[in-house]
């Protein structure tokens, strides 16, 4: 199957004025929410950030189309604004990156970037990269097996669609048309590796056609494009028409962690040359042009999104620690007698540990 | 009561189990029309259709990793390895992902999920069919891991496996699957996870032992008996994690003498933790070095007769190793 571009304008998509607006509005959350753990980064409050500036427009157009609390997400370390647009909130993605004790995502026991929850269905985040593909298609057959209609998302950058599991996950679900849709999430970089010391062919979506299901190119920076790939990889599914592999182009605007500093491998222009590429004034001027924004609703916009995330931080920081005595708690689902929990450690004196 | 192997009871754990609660799938290589390169699923494929019995790409990653996947949606899957040899591509997923979902989810998610790993030696099978890979799975944190050595604990723990809210590694000892009939158990029978089973009562020395070393260890206690008058109580550990650690600490305290026998090398074997555990809670008890005696040092069982015969522990080494132990 030949790989295709799909540019539509958002009337024919149905969309409505309130519809664009609050998919502008949920990319301005999502950059505002990761600007502000920047901050808190840097005042050291949170050890470490993996960001998502750039994949806003992706991540929220491709998920728009996904039904809350029937489907499912495996999501990766870069998809703030995926998890956010799929039932998260500002403060949940807060507090998990504080790691504060009553934090839906781990309850403090994993490292900043590691979001998820049992209530949003959103599994849980691991480090290795594209382990989350195939619990996608677990949960994809998993529905299948039961005839339940549930569509199960799943993300990944360009560097982890070269991991083995991505070929074992994409051929199980054509072999069964499972309702899975795979979102490649193309920056450019695995890190500090650019893309043609990556991805031979230099394409993830082209390899869609071994798999015998389709592969689309979208632009990241376009959420309408995006939705519109998104809703029609969710009806195939839907349909029994099995997976989709879509690879939406999109600019990584920050290093690629709190860790990282790009400007050892970029040339200064390339870094420079993003921001042009940035797809929240992208967006904001199609808006515009298409007469659904105007200054008056973006300082509008601006200002929830402001108070909510001020909001939100300070409700997260105001949220209990962890303690020590739950560190060995669901270990196991029931505790068990002579082993699996292990024995509390006792502290050390004057240690603080 | 019925007669069966151990690999008719796994089969029709597996029956009762999907016939009770249709949450329960088989996933694994093979497992659906031919029934599993062993046998183990024949005729689940015909009973259910191939939607609960299915035959998979030859991807054990995908297999262990998409099994995580349908746990955590509310299935019961069982994953089939078609050989213990070949996990290691789902390595990662049993280890970052299936082992650690609920306690980095702070117990949100779990993984009810059962693999079965047919493993062991003494089949002809060399480096790459014969491996007793367990202790690469004992040491890892949020696993259960059972190894039966019966019929009936075959059939009764895998049904309780099936069950379990956590995720359980099934050790079959491929050597094991139709070596002998033992009565089983009509109905439901389950067995809690955990406990070990004093196969034979002893006074003179424990032998620690699970899988396929519960029959060999049982022939060699006899030997012992009869020849030296030795009573030599034999412990099938059933389960290596939850370690039964009351039992065996009992068990050193009537005997005061330690032996623990497994096919897996010996380095860092699994021995090596119930040594240590009966070392460090039952060392006023002992009256003797606590032995272990395990497979030899080398990276696989070799395939000759003559090598694989020297690879295995047979009664006569079990023997030789206590008679040594008892003379202590």
């Amino acid at each position: 199957m030949a790989t295709t571009e799909i540019r539509p304008g958002h009337a024919e998509l149905g969309l409505s004025a309130d519809d664009l607006l609050g998919m502008y509005r949920a990319m301005l959350l999502a950059r505002a929410v990761d600007e502000r753990m920047w901050l808190m980064q840097r005042a050291g409050k949170i050890a470490f950030i993996i960001s998502g500036q750039g994949h806003e427009g992706a991540q929220v157009g491709m998920t728009w189309p996904m039904r809350r609390g029937v489907d499912w997400m495996a999501p990766y370390y870069r998809s703030i604004a995926s998890a956010m647009t799929f039932g998260m909130s500002a403060e949940d993605i807060i507090t998990a990156h504080l790691a504060k004790g009553d934090d839906v995502s781990s309850g403090g026991r994993q490292m900043p970037g590691h979001y998820g929850g049992a209530p949003y269905n959103i599994v849980s985040l691991s480090s290795p990269v594209g382990t989350q593909v195939l619990h996608a298609v677990g949960i994809a057959m998993g529905a299948w097996v039961r005839g339940d209609d549930v569509v199960a998302m799943t993300s990944f950058g360009e560097g982890t669609a070269n991991q083995g599991e991505i070929h074992e996950a994409m051929n199980f679900a054509s072999v069964h048309k499972l309702p899975v849709i795979f979102v490649c999430e193309n920056n450019g970089y695995a890190i500090s590796v650019p893309l043609d010391r990556q991805v031979g062919g230099g394409s993830v979506a082209a390899r869609a056609a071994g798999y015998g299901m389709p592969g689309v190119n979208v632009d990241g920076n376009d959420p309408i494009a995006c939705y519109a790939t998104a809703r029609e990889a969710h009806e195939r599914a839907t349909r029994g028409e099995g997976p989709t592999l879509i690879e939406a182009h999109v600019v990584r605007l920050t290093s690629h962690s709190s860790d990282d500093d790009q400007r050892r491998y970029r040339d200064p222009a390339e870094v420079e040359a993003l921001k042009e590429r940035d797809p929240i004034p992208v967006f904001a001027g199609v808006l515009r042009s298409a007469g659904v924004l105007d200054d008056a609703a973006e300082e509008r916009l601006r200002a929830e999104v402001k108070t909510e995330v001020n909001e939100a931080s300070a409700r997260a920081e105001a949220r209990p620690e962890p303690t020590a005595a739950d560190a060995h708690e669901r270990v196991y689902a029931d505790p068990i007698p002579g082993g699996g929990t292990p024995e509390p450690l006792e502290p050390l004196e004057g240690s603080g540990h | 009561m019925a007669e069966l192997n151990i690999l008719e009871a796994i089969r029709l754990a597996m029956d009762e189990e999907m016939e009770r609660d249709d949450r329960v799938m088989i996933l694994g290589e093979d497992v659906g029309r031919k029934g599993g390169v062993f046998g183990a699923t024949d005729g689940l494929w015909a009973k259910y259709g191939d939607k609960r019995v299915l035959d998979t790409p030859l991807t054990e990653g995908m297999i262990a990793g998409a099994a995580m996947g349908a746990a955590v949606y509310g299935l019961r899957p069982i994953a089939e390895m078609q050989f213990a040899d070949f996990v290691y591509p789902g390595f990662n997923q049993i280890v970052s992902e299936i082992s650690r979902i609920h306690y980095r989810s702070n117990g949100t998610f779990s993984a009810p999920m059962v693999i079965r790993m047919p493993y062991g030696g003494g089949v002809h099978g060399a480096l790459y069919h014969s491996q007793s890979n367990e202790t690469y799975f004992t040491s890892t944190v949020g696993l259960k891991i059972v190894a039966p050595g019966t019929p009936a604990d075959a059939k009764a723990l895998l049904k309780a496996s099936i069950r379990d809210p956590d995720p359980v590694m099934f050790f079959e000892h491929k050597k094991t699957y139709r070596l002998f009939k033992a009565e089983v158990p009509d109905g439901d029978t389950v067995l809690p996870i955990g406990k070990a089973d004093v196969a034979r009562a002893g006074k003179d020395l424990s032998i620690f032992c699970y899988g396929y070393m519960r029959t060999v260890a049982l022939e060699a206690a006899e030997t012992l008996a009869r020849e030296d008058g030795v009573e030599a109580e034999v412990v099938d550990l059933r389960t290596l994690r939850p370690l039964d650690l009351e039992t065996i600490l009992g068990s050193v305290a009537k005997t005061g003498k330690a032996l623990v026998v497994h096919e897996a090398n010996r380095f860092g074997g699994f021995g090596a933790e119930v040594a240590a555990e009966i070392s460090e809670k039952g060392f006023e008890h002992l009256d003797g070095p606590v032995t272990r005696l395990a497979g030899p040092e080398v990276p696989g069982v070799p395939y000759h007769h003559n090598l694989e015969d020297w690879f295995m522990i047979g009664p006569a080494r079990v023997v030789d190793a206590a008679r040594k132990l008892a003379a202590y």
